[in-house]
């Protein structure tokens, strides 16, 4: 019986140093929204929880920093939604669509249309990332929200996923709802979309939190400060920090934290939609 | 396509619409242009370009500084690769193996997943601060001046820590799942033959697992190779100067601040190649591992 008990600890104390592991860093990063800057400057993040919070919160969300004046916690915070809501429900709906043509039409040219869409695996945005910023240049997409959202789009892995999930829908029923008169669009609307619920909502959080967490392509398309995402801003943030004789630790730690809390409650209150919509994506 | 499918024309057709516009707008002309413009040397300041056949490929294989970025960069992926899908095995095989608190392990172990690359870059650059971080203090008490954004390996270290750290999440979730989808009777089974723990897991549990692993390993190689920039460019801080940096990085500062076209298209390409190789790697061995399971 001992022997078992130990095995039981070590087990406990492996995941416990595991969840420290992967919890440290963020604690440290709330204890020091808490705390004034100059404290910051003097000792560093410490065990003890001040009460500067709400000074640090109000100044990172409402304060305008950057050239412009424009740049406030609060806008980033908008367009952080825009993109990561934008993306998923673009790629979903555009991926559903394909995946409806490719699984249930006879199609002459399916097949080299189902190549061409999923060539786009291959190569994820960042070979190509020069070029893509030249296009939608030409398009005059800088600064937008299309620009932002829409060449994010252009890889199938939605497609793919929704290809998979309705070569799994049994046969009979596209074959019953023919025989009830049922057209392809009423099929699709009223029997396909409310049978792929749970795929959806998987894909939406994977989608989103993707969309959100993006960094690179932000990065090159948005150069107007109102245009920001959160994850963009930590750029700017980092940047800031070094130059400043009295660096503004407070304010930038609020917003690294408020880009971590959005896509983390997500994946935490939808974990098994989460982790279903993952593993199954990825197969 | 399904046997008893619908025959309209027009409606699939509008229905591939979208997605056919988007990728050919910026999936099929953006690579094209990179393969045509890694031929070209650019002028500097945009007056036309002339074509150069290979010139821009061999000028990167000669030069020092593409090769030891290239090295670097294999270097890192090993690194990241290994550490967290090893981290990620050990965490995974214990957090199926406990009944009590088994959820909220498994919460605490997989919230980073939806952490952005620069945000954990960024809790890097806090932990390594030179002044005052905590990280910094801890290597102080060795001895070591610990120097991000200076000394080259410690730079290094801090962005493969910040990497693993954002990698073991995903690892941990597959290697969950491949364990839970183990069959108990086969569990069961290893049990009774065998009971010694550690030997069952390598006879039986961990060839189980192979086939999650190689896949993952692609999947890791992938994000060492790309999904890192974000944590590349916080912790050198936009700077890269002599600090370490991954290829993806190089294409960025070369062609987006350097203004060199044609020189950063050649290096997208090789890029290209390279991930090209590993998915086609991937793809077969989904293949078998369809025979797995």
């Amino acid at each position: 019986m001992r022997k078992v008990k130990l095995s039981a600890v070590i087990d406990h104390g492996v995941l416990i140093l595991g969840s420290l592991f992967m919890m440290l860093p963020l604690l440290m990063l709330l204890q020091m929204t808490t705390i004034p800057d100059t404290e910051i400057i003097r000792t560093g993040p410490s065990l003890t929880v001040g009460d500067q919070f709400d000074d640090n919160f109000n100044k990172a969300m409402f304060e305008a920093s950057g050239f412009s004046g424009e740049n406030t916690g609060l806008s980033m915070l908008k367009n952080s939604f825009i993109l990561g809501i934008g993306f998923a429900v673009g790629k979903i709906v555009i991926g559903m669509m394909a995946a409806y043509a490719i699984v249930y039409f006879r199609l002459r040219f399916a097949t080299f249309a189902f190549w061409l869409i999923f060539t786009t695996l291959l190569l994820p945005l960042e070979v190509r990332i020069l070029p893509s910023y030249e296009v939608v240049q030409w398009l005059g997409m800088l600064n937008t929200y299309q620009g932002l959202i829409i060449p994010l789009i252009a890889s199938a892995t939605a497609t793919f996923f929704f290809r998979q999930f309705f070569r799994s829908v049994p046969e009979e029923l596209v074959e019953a709802a023919r025989i009830d008169g049922a057209g392809p669009v009423k099929f699709f609307i009223d029997i396909l979309v409310p049978l792929s619920r749970t795929m959806i909502a998987a894909m939406f959080i994977i989608m989103f939190v993707y969309g959100w967490n993006q960094y690179l392509w932000p990065t090159m398309i948005t150069t107007d400060e109102d245009m920001y995402t959160l994850v963009r801003g930590i750029k700017q943030i980092v940047q800031v920090l070094e130059g400043a004789v009295v660096p503004e630790f407070g304010r930038s730690n609020v917003l690294a934290l408020i880009a971590v809390i959005p896509p983390v409650l997500v994946v935490v209150f939808f974990q098994s939609w989460f982790v279903k919509g993952l593993t199954e994506s990825d197969k | 396509m399904k046997r008893a499918g619908f025959d309209t024309l027009s409606l699939p057709v509008l229905l591939l619409l979208p997605q056919l516009v988007i990728i050919a707008v910026f999936f099929y002309w953006p690579t094209i242009v990179a393969l045509q413009s890694s031929f070209y040397l650019q002028d500097p300041f945009g007056f036309g370009s002339t074509f150069v056949g290979l010139q821009n490929y061999a000028d990167l294989f000669s030069s020092r500084e593409y090769r030891k970025i290239a090295w670097f960069t294999v270097t890192f992926s090993i690194l990241v690769t290994f550490f967290s899908l090893a981290i990620a095995l050990v965490l995974a095989v214990k957090a199926d193996k406990v009944l009590r608190g088994a959820k909220t392990y498994r919460t605490l172990l997989m919230w980073v997943y939806a952490v952005a690359p620069p945000v954990a870059g960024f809790i890097a650059v806090i932990m390594f601060n030179q002044s005052w971080g905590p990280l910094t203090e801890f290597f102080g008490v060795f001895g070591h001046t610990y120097m991000v954004g200076v000394n080259f390996n410690d730079t290094a270290f801090a962005m493969i820590l910040a990497s693993v750290w954002k990698q073991v999440p995903v690892n941990f979730i597959f290697f969950l799942s491949g364990l839970q989808s183990i069959p108990r009777s086969v569990r069961e089974a290893a049990m009774i033959d065998n009971r010694s723990a550690t030997s069952r897991f390598w006879d039986v549990t961990f060839p189980l697992l192979a086939p999650t692993g190689f896949f993952l390993l692609i999947i890791n190689i992938t994000y060492s190779l790309f999904d890192t920039f974000g944590i590349v460019d916080t912790v050198v801080k936009g700077e890269p100067g002599n600090n370490p940096m991954t290829l993806v990085y190089k294409v960025y500062v070369d062609g987006f601040r350097g203004n060199d076209l044609g020189g950063s298209s050649a290096q997208s390409v090789i890029l290209m190649v390279l991930v090209l190789a590993l998915t086609i790697f991937q793809f077969r061995l989904i293949e078998r591992r369809i025979h797995y399971t």
